[in-house]
C-alpha cells in the first residue's frame, strides 16, 4: 500500500508542479460554468431538482473528458521520457504502479469536483435541494469520471505515446458511452446487453436524479476494477515482448 | 554474482543476442564492448529484468531475472543510456522518491540520499530542478538513483554517452570510485573507457561474445597471429631466413607503397629479431609496422574475424 500512496503522490504533485493539472481545472470550470448558465439555469423556470439533475449530466462530461485528458499521460508519458525504465527496475509490482498511478487522477478529480460546489450552492441560494440528491449526483460524477481514468489508463498502459493514448482512450470512452444509443438499433438480446455495458443512461440517470442503486455502484467498480487489471495484464506483458 | 547462460533474445527469426554465457564475480568491474546495435543493451536490459530473455538463463545474487525479478531489482542499480529522470522534481526530491520505491527504510532515508549524493558530487545542484541540469549533472543523478538504495550490483549501460572529454574524465573517475564496492557492469562502444575502468571486458558483436578477458590476455591473443609489414631492399634473399624463426608461421612477399617487402604471420612480436637480421644481412631497413596494435587492434581482429566466421 505504502508503494501504491508513494506513486500516488509523485505523481500528484507532477500534476500542481507542470502546467498541465492547472490547465484542465481552469477549462473544466470555465466550461462547466458556461454550461450551467447556458442549459442547466436556461432561460425557462425550472424546479432546482431538476437544474442540479442538467448540472449533473453536463457535469458528467465534463467529468469523462478530463478523466481522459488525466489518464492517457500516466504511463505513456513515462514511456516517451523513459522514466518508465525506473519504475520497471525497481521493486514495484505493476499493480502497485497502476493502482498509484489511477489513484493520483482519482484524487485529482475530486479535487477538480470540490472546486465546482459553488455551482450547487448558487442553486441551494435561489432554491431548494436535497443534500441526498447533491451527494449521490457527485458520488455518480466520481464513478464515471473514474471508469473513465481506467479505460483511459489503460489506453495508456498500451500506446507508446501521449496522443495516441489519448485518442485510444477518446475511442475506449465514447464506445462505451455511445453503447446505449447503439442498443436502440439492434434486437434482443444485444439490445439489453448494449444498454448494460453502456457507462451512462442506465447507470447514470438514477444517480443524478438522487437515486442510489448498489446494482449501479457495483457496475461501474466493475468497469474501473476491469480496466486496471487490464493495464495490469499490459504491463506485466510488455517484459515478454522486449 | 551473475551468471549467464546461453542467454538469448530474438525479434521474429532475428536474433538480437545468441548464446551468450559469461560470470561475473562479486565486486568484479566487467564491461560489455561492441559497435553500436551489437547486444550489449540488451544484454543489461536482461539482467536488468526489463526484458525476458527467448532463451538461456540469467542470475544475479542467485535469484533468476525470469522467475524472481521482484528479488532480482532489489540488489541491482540500473542506469539505462538516458537517464530517467522527473524533470519538475528537485534532485534532492528525486533521489528520495526512488529510494522509497527501492525499498530504504524511513530511518536510514535521509543518510542513504546525502551519500548517494556525496558521492556523485551532486552537493552544488542538491536542490535544483532536473530540468535546469547540464547533461554531466544529469548522468550523475542517473548514478546516485542506481546506487541510492546500496545495492549489490550496478549496471550502468552507456554511462560516458554524450559527454563532453572533461565530464568524460569525471565519470571515468567517478566510476573508479565505485569500484570495489559494487559488483559493476557497464556498456561502451569505446575500448579507452572499458580498459579504464575495468578488470575484464566481454566483446560482444552480431549478438554473439566474441572474446572475453582481461586487457592483458587480449592483449597476448592479439599478439598471436600478429602480422609485421617489414619495408626491406632486396626482401628475397631474407625470406628463408625469417622462416626458420620458432615463432614465424609464413614469409609472403609484397608491395608497398613505394618500396618491396615482406608481410610476416607471426605467434610473436619478432620485431628486434627482424630488425638485428635485416642489418646483420647489410640491408637497407625502409619500414617495419605491426597490423594489430594494442586493444583497439583486438577489438578489430575480434570484429573482423567473428565477420569472416559468419561467411
Amino acid at each position: 500500500m505504502s508503494k501504491v500512496l508513494l506513486i500516488a503522490r509523485r505523481e500528484l504533485a507532477a500534476f500542481f508542479n507542470t502546467w498541465m493539472g492547472y490547465i484542465i481545472f481552469a477549462a473544466a470550470l470555465f466550461i462547466n460554468g458556461l454550461l450551467f448558465n447556458a442549459f442547466a439555469i436556461g432561460s425557462t423556470p425550472k424546479y432546482s431538482a431538476k437544474v442540479l439533475e442538467d448540472f449533473f449530466y453536463f457535469g458528467s462530461g465534463i467529468a469523462m473528458v478530463a478523466g481522459v485528458f488525466l489518464a492517457m499521460r500516466l504511463l505513456a508519458e513515462e514511456k516517451q521520457s523513459g522514466t518508465i525504465t525506473l519504475l520497471y527496475t525497481s521493486p514495484l509490482t505493476a499493480r502497485q504502479l497502476i493502482y498509484g498511478k489511477f489513484l493520483s487522477a482519482v484524487v485529482f478529480s475530486l479535487i477538480l469536483h470540490v472546486l465546482t460546489l459553488y455551482l450547487p450552492a448558487l442553486i441551494m441560494m435561489n432554491g431548494k435541494i436535497s443534500m441526498g440528491h447533491l451527494a449521490s449526483g457527485y458520488l455518480v460524477l466520481v464513478l464515471i469520471g473514474s471508469s473513465a481514468i481506467a479505460i483511459s489508463l489503460f489506453a495508456s498502459a498500451i500506446s507508446s505515446n501521449q496522443l495516441i493514448a489519448g485518442v485510444t482512450g477518446s475511442a475506449f470512452t465514447v464506445f462505451f458511452l455511445v453503447l446505449w444509443m447503439v442498443a436502440d438499433k439492434v434486437a434482443a438480446p444485444f439490445n439489453e446487453l448494449f444498454t448494460y455495458l453502456s457507462i451512462h443512461h442506465r447507470h447514470f440517470t438514477p444517480f443524478s436524479q438522487g437515486l442510489v442503486h448498489s446494482a449501479d455502484i457495483i457496475y461501474y467498480l466493475s468497469v474501473i476494477v476491469f480496466f486496471l487489471e487490464c493495464s495490469v495484464r499490459a504491463i506485466e506483458a510488455r517484459r515478454w515482448r522486449g | 554474482m551473475i551468471v549467464v547462460d546461453n542467454l538469448s533474445k530474438s525479434y521474429g527469426s532475428q536474433w538480437a543476442i545468441h548464446n551468450i554465457s559469461f560470470s561475473i564475480k562479486r565486486g568484479e568491474a566487467v564491461g560489455l564492448l561492441g559497435l553500436n546495435g551489437a547486444g550489449k543493451s540488451t544484454i543489461l536490459k536482461i539482467i536488468g529484468t526489463l526484458m525476458v530473455p527467448s532463451g538461456g538463463t540469467a542470475h544475479v545474487g542467485g535469484f533468476s531475472v525470469t522467475e524472481d525479478p521482484h528479488q532480482v531489482r532489489k540488489i541491482i542499480g540500473y542506469l539505462p543510456d538516458t537517464p530517467p529522470l522527473y524533470n519538475e522534481m528537485t534532485t534532492r526530491s528525486y533521489l528520495n522518491f526512488v529510494a522509497q520505491l527501492k525499498e530504504v527504510s524511513q530511518n536510514n532515508l535521509k543518510k542513504f540520499v546525502d551519500e548517494a549524493m556525496e558521492r556523485t558530487n551532486l552537493g552544488p545542484v542538491a536542490d535544483s530542478h532536473l530540468s535546469t541540469l547540464s547533461h554531466g549533472y544529469r548522468q550523475r543523478v542517473g548514478i546516485a538513483q542506481a546506487l541510492v538504495h546500496k545495492p549489490q550490483v550496478l549496471v550502468l549501460d552507456e554511462p560516458i554517452n554524450g559527454l563532453d572529454p572533461v565530464q568524460i574524465v569525471d565519470m571515468r573517475d567517478m566510476i573508479k570510485d565505485l569500484k570495489g564496492d559494487y559488483t559493476l557492469v557497464l556498456s561502451s562502444h569505446i575500448l579507452s573507457e572499458i580498459t579504464k575502468t575495468c578488470d575484464r571486458m566481454i566483446i560482444v558483436d552480431h549478438g554473439k561474445l566474441v572474446a572475453e578477458g582481461s586487457e592483458a590476455s587480449l592483449k597476448e591473443k592479439a599478439t598471436k597471429g600478429m602480422k609485421i609489414n617489414l619495408e626491406v631492399s632486396h626482401p628475397k634473399s631474407l625470406i628463408a631466413k625469417i622462416e626458420q624463426l620458432p615463432e614465424v608461421i609464413s614469409v609472403v612477399e609484397s608491395k608497398f607503397e613505394d618500396t618491396a617487402g615482406l608481410v610476416i604471420d607471426t605467434n610473436a612480436d619478432i620485431r628486434a629479431q627482424l630488425a638485428k637480421l635485416v642489418v646483420g644481412e647489410g640491408l637497407d631497413l625502409l619500414g617495419m609496422q605491426r597490423t594489430f596494435e594494442g586493444l583497439e587492434g583486438v577489438f578489430m581482429k575480434v570484429i573482423q574475424n567473428s565477420e569472416v566466421a559468419k561467411r
